[in-house]
């Protein structure tokens, strides 16, 4: 297995093993389930939000784990020991990118049909929202390293980290949230694409700065 | 042939100048001991070394893998202690070697447990393992004998040794008198 691959597959397995997993998905359900509860049984108004709830918890779930994403990479010396190894910091945020995404992604699309059902959404509009998900995971996940990285070392990492990371999500919201008008998918694959391919040379060169 | 070298190396941390013109050629087999006080830039020469630090001025060359004990193990806390090596073994090819390098450190018998669970000088030792089972002929040590007791400190002298005798290199700091036959002295 090569270096990237097995510290892809490292992120997986401390995601699964750490729980680190379970608690985005609980809370993902829960902010599903709490919805009905404030704004009433109404089918239709259920309906009609629904999409834009499940978008809403993805993002809000998406930022739990973002706290032990980098941090404690960078404090145990593990970050130093790949470096050491050769390997650059931006290769090891995509690799890191990578099993992030594979940890919790395919849970959040199981846990979405659940929430689907909660929310009442209609069976022929789930589909659309899991494909918008599925496109836009990717980018939550790049964007959740990068920000990991910005504020690894940083006291009230967590509720800085909310602060970074919300205002660059808002246009996955917004073209994943409106997945059933015509072009909103493109663009949300388009900024998914932006993340993925910008935020592990930023995260690389955070990394970088919190060695010196 | 490994080899490490040193030319007219300055190293600044926030803005502190920490040492500059550090200047040395280390052949196979050979050693150096780098000593001074606290805060005098021991560890940032050992991160000169290994990469992770820039220098400030001069440079730093030499042929043959490094490979780096930090203060920090860089083994997974709820991994057990052979899982947690062999992430890093595999990384550097060499999964085989973890069991001869536990050996070597003398934790054989603790492969089983988790890393959450060893003490300080057993994980210093574990860390050593590490670089053992990475195969790199170029040691870089920072501190490796902090945390040990006096039996561990000497299974240390002795696999520097053996790596000194196979063709290897050690950069070793240390506060602690280590006994390294031949040994150049830094002294910043």
């Amino acid at each position: 297995m090569s270096a990237l691959a097995s510290i892809a597959w490292r992120e997986v397995r401390r995601a699964w093993e750490a729980g680190g997993l379970v608690l985005p998905v609980v809370f993902f359900l829960l902010v599903a389930i709490l919805f009905p509860f404030a704004i009433g049984p109404d089918g239709k108004l259920l309906a009609r939000v629904g999409g834009g709830v499940i978008w809403t918890a993805a993002l809000l779930a998406a930022l739990l784990p973002v706290e032990r994403l980098i941090a404690p990479d960078a404090e145990s010396g593990v970050l130093d020991q790949f470096a050491a190894r050769g390997l650059s910091d931006s290769a090891v945020a995509a690799a890191k990118m990578a099993g992030h995404w594979l940890g919790f992604a395919p849970a959040l699309l199981a846990a979405t049909v659940i929430a689907a059902a909660l929310l009442r959404l209609p069976g022929d509009a789930l589909v659309p929202i899991l494909i918008a998900l599925a496109i836009g995971t990717p980018g939550l996940a790049a964007l959740g390293i990068a920000t990991a990285a910005l504020v690894s070392g940083l006291r009230g990492a967590g509720a800085l980290a909310g602060l970074v990371m919300l205002p660059f999500a808002v246009p996955l919201l917004i073209f994943g949230a409106t997945a059933d008008q015509p072009g909103a998918l493109k663009l949300l694959a388009a900024f998914s694409l932006l993340l993925v391919a910008g935020c592990p040379l930023v995260a690389g060169a955070a990394i970088r700065m919190g060695r010196s | 042939m490994s080899s490490l070298a040193f030319r007219d190396v300055g190293c600044a941390r926030g803005g502190r100048l920490l040492f500059e013109g550090i200047g040395f050629a280390l052949a196979a087999g050979q050693a150096a001991l780098v000593t001074g006080p606290n805060g005098a830039g021991k560890s940032s020469l050992i991160r000169v070394a290994a990469g992770l630090l820039a220098p400030a001025s001069g440079l730093v060359d030499g042929d043959g893998t490094r490979a780096l004990l930090s203060e920090a193990a860089a083994l997974d806390p709820e991994l057990r202690l052979d899982a947690a090596l062999r992430f890093w073994a595999s990384i550097d090819g060499r999964a085989s070697a973890v069991p001869e390098a536990l050996a070597a450190v003398g934790l054989a018998d603790l492969a089983q447990v988790p890393v959450r669970l060893l003490s300080t000088g057993q994980r210093r030792r574990a860390a050593l393992a590490r670089v053992i089972a990475s195969g790199a002929p170029v040691w870089l040590l920072d501190e490796p004998a902090n945390g040990m007791d006096t039996a561990s400190v000497q299974t240390l002298e002795a696999i520097i040794a053996a790596h000194r005798a196979g063709g290897g290199i050690a950069l070793v700091a240390t506060h602690l008198p280590i006994a390294l036959p031949d040994a150049r002295e830094i002294a910043l």
